[in-house]
């Protein structure tokens, strides 16, 4: 066993948790701020210069909210849902490379929790593991809203992981490899780079649905269901489901910032290794504003366009688009 | 290290299945069963099989039991109750018959033949073994087995989809 080694991957994941949650709690501010300019509001201005202490405020308050767990609820399933949906969340991370390897104290060490080969069937697995975070929380609330924003979870899951897979599988058979790394630094010729681009809006408004967000946010959908599977979850639990739907989509968008738009890479990256975090977390958070510029765009879909709009639109194109890469792939 | 693994893993695994037949509750039962699953596929990791163990998360873990659990939510059994009260007793029996038997099957195969090498061989259950075992030496069955699937999904899909006479908007005369 070597202990230097477990002590830098130790280091790492506090390093990614750390700066995961801060994401998480700046992204929430820097939602209220854009949404609210695409409204022609200010958005929240009163704690702090420009608002910055607004994440810790909220923080402390949901905190100290008063824990109140439903009579009608199960309770062991109640607790655990919350948990389940942050602990995937969270480690959905650990294989995506942040940026290029540092020299340290005379080793070398990627800047990546875990380079495992099968590293994009990994992000796949914890997605859909974590979906049972929502599901659990609406089942065990003992509540007809609850329970139908967790079906309306299940069916709109299932339903987009089938042409987000045969995305990742098309991405997978122009790279070749399935370790993060590899797509990432895989050479293409320009028109694989073009073909490759192509897919990012499909497969970006696909990743909108699997995490749940606007014009794709069926679980909560508070005109018809209260707020769905966290209808009764308040204070700190509430606050966990909120951590987990913003990790889920800061993971998004670095697994897309890897895949389509080569990851921590550009000018001088390799040298200063600093700058290639800086570009990493700069390309993130552009995808990032993609997703509040949808959310502040479009309304809300009805649920039966939902459904048809993955069964018949989503999944045939993505067919198409991997049967074309397959014939790139061979042909060229 | 592996054996404390296997232990902690496989204990789990236990537990999961245990809970799996001996909870009253229907959602209990399919946590257990994913608890079960997780742990399996922790113990194909224990055997450095990652590509089996993360497929194993995604088809098992991620679609199955979530299937399950949309069923049992769309027609609302949590419970047991009395449902399974009748002809329990012959159930029982049958069961028990069924599960020495399996459980003699499964004793002769790992008494007797031994199936896996005990500590990873080089490349087992890694994506490139099993997609090249796939499409050479199990072509043929790789493609039957999914005939298979495509006619079991066409079968269930013809036997629940009723065709439902097109209900008039109109009043009758």
């Amino acid at each position: 066993m070597d202990w230097t080694y477990l002590l830098i991957v130790t280091v790492e994941i506090i390093f990614v948790i750390v700066a995961l949650l801060g994401g998480f709690a700046y992204m929430t501010l820097v939602e209220r701020k854009v949404i609210g300019r695409f409204q022609l509001r200010i958005g929240p201005n009163q704690a702090g210069p420009y608002a910055l202490l607004q994440p810790i405020a909220d923080a402390v308050k949901m905190i100290f909210k008063e824990e109140i767990i439903v009579s009608n609820a199960d309770k062991v399933v109640y607790m655990l849902a919350p948990a389940i949906s942050v602990g995937f969340a969270l480690s959905a991370f650990a294989v995506v490379p942040f940026g290029p390897a540092v020299h340290l104290f005379g080793r070398e060490i990627p800047l990546q929790i875990a380079d495992v080969n099968i590293g994009v069937l990994y992000i796949l697995a914890m997605g859909g593991i974590g979906t049972y975070g929502l599901v659990l929380a609406g089942w065990s609330s003992g509540n007809n809203y609850s329970l139908l924003g967790a079906m309306r979870t299940t069916a709109q899951m299932v339903s987009y992981e089938l042409p987000m897979g045969i995305f990742v599988a098309s991405v997978v058979l122009g790279a070749g490899t399935l370790t993060l790394n590899g797509i990432m630094s895989v050479q293409r010729p320009w028109y694989m780079w073009l073909w490759l681009w192509v897919a990012f809006p499909f497969y970006f408004t696909v990743m909108l649905a699997e995490t749940n967000r606007s014009p794709f946010d069926f679980p909560e959908t508070e005109n018809e269901l209260i707020s769905g599977f966290q209808t009764e979850y308040g204070g700190i639990k509430f606050a966990l489901f909120f951590m987990a739907e913003y990790i889920n989509m800061i993971t998004a968008a670095a697994v897309m910032t890897v895949v389509f738009f080569g990851g921590w890479r550009g000018p001088l990256a390799a040298q200063f290794p600093l700058l290639g975090i800086f570009y990493f977390v700069l390309k993130t958070f552009i995808i990032l504003l993609l997703f509040l510029w949808v959310r502040a765009s479009f309304p809300r879909l009805r649920y039966d366009q939902l459904m048809s709009f993955s069964w018949k639109l989503m999944l045939p194109i993505s067919l198409i688009y991997l049967a074309g890469t397959a014939v790139l792939v061979v042909l060229v | 290290m592996e054996l404390v693994l296997f232990l902690i893993f496989g204990f789990l695994a236990l537990v999961g299945s245990l809970g799996v037949i001996l909870s009253r509750n229907v959602v209990h039962s399919a946590l257990f069963l994913l608890l079960n699953f997780l742990m399996l596929g922790l113990l194909y990791l224990v055997l450095g099989a990652q590509f089996l163990a993360v497929s194993q998360f995604i088809v098992y873990a991620g679609a199955i039991v979530v299937l399950f659990l949309f069923v049992i939510m769309l027609i609302g059994s949590e419970s047991v109750g009395d449902f399974v009260s009748k002809g329990r007793r012959v159930a029982a029996y049958l069961g028990m018959f069924l599960a020495l038997f399996f459980f003699a099957g499964l004793a002769y195969a790992v008494g007797v033949r031994v199936f896996l090498p005990p500590q990873g061989a080089p490349g087992f259950g890694a994506i490139e073994s099993v997609g090249k075992l796939l499409f050479t030496e199990f072509l043929v069955p790789f493609e039957l087995v999914s005939i298979l699937l495509l006619v079991a999904m066409v079968g269930a899909i013809a036997l629940a989809h009723q065709v439902w006479p097109a209900p008039s908007r109109e009043p009758k005369e």
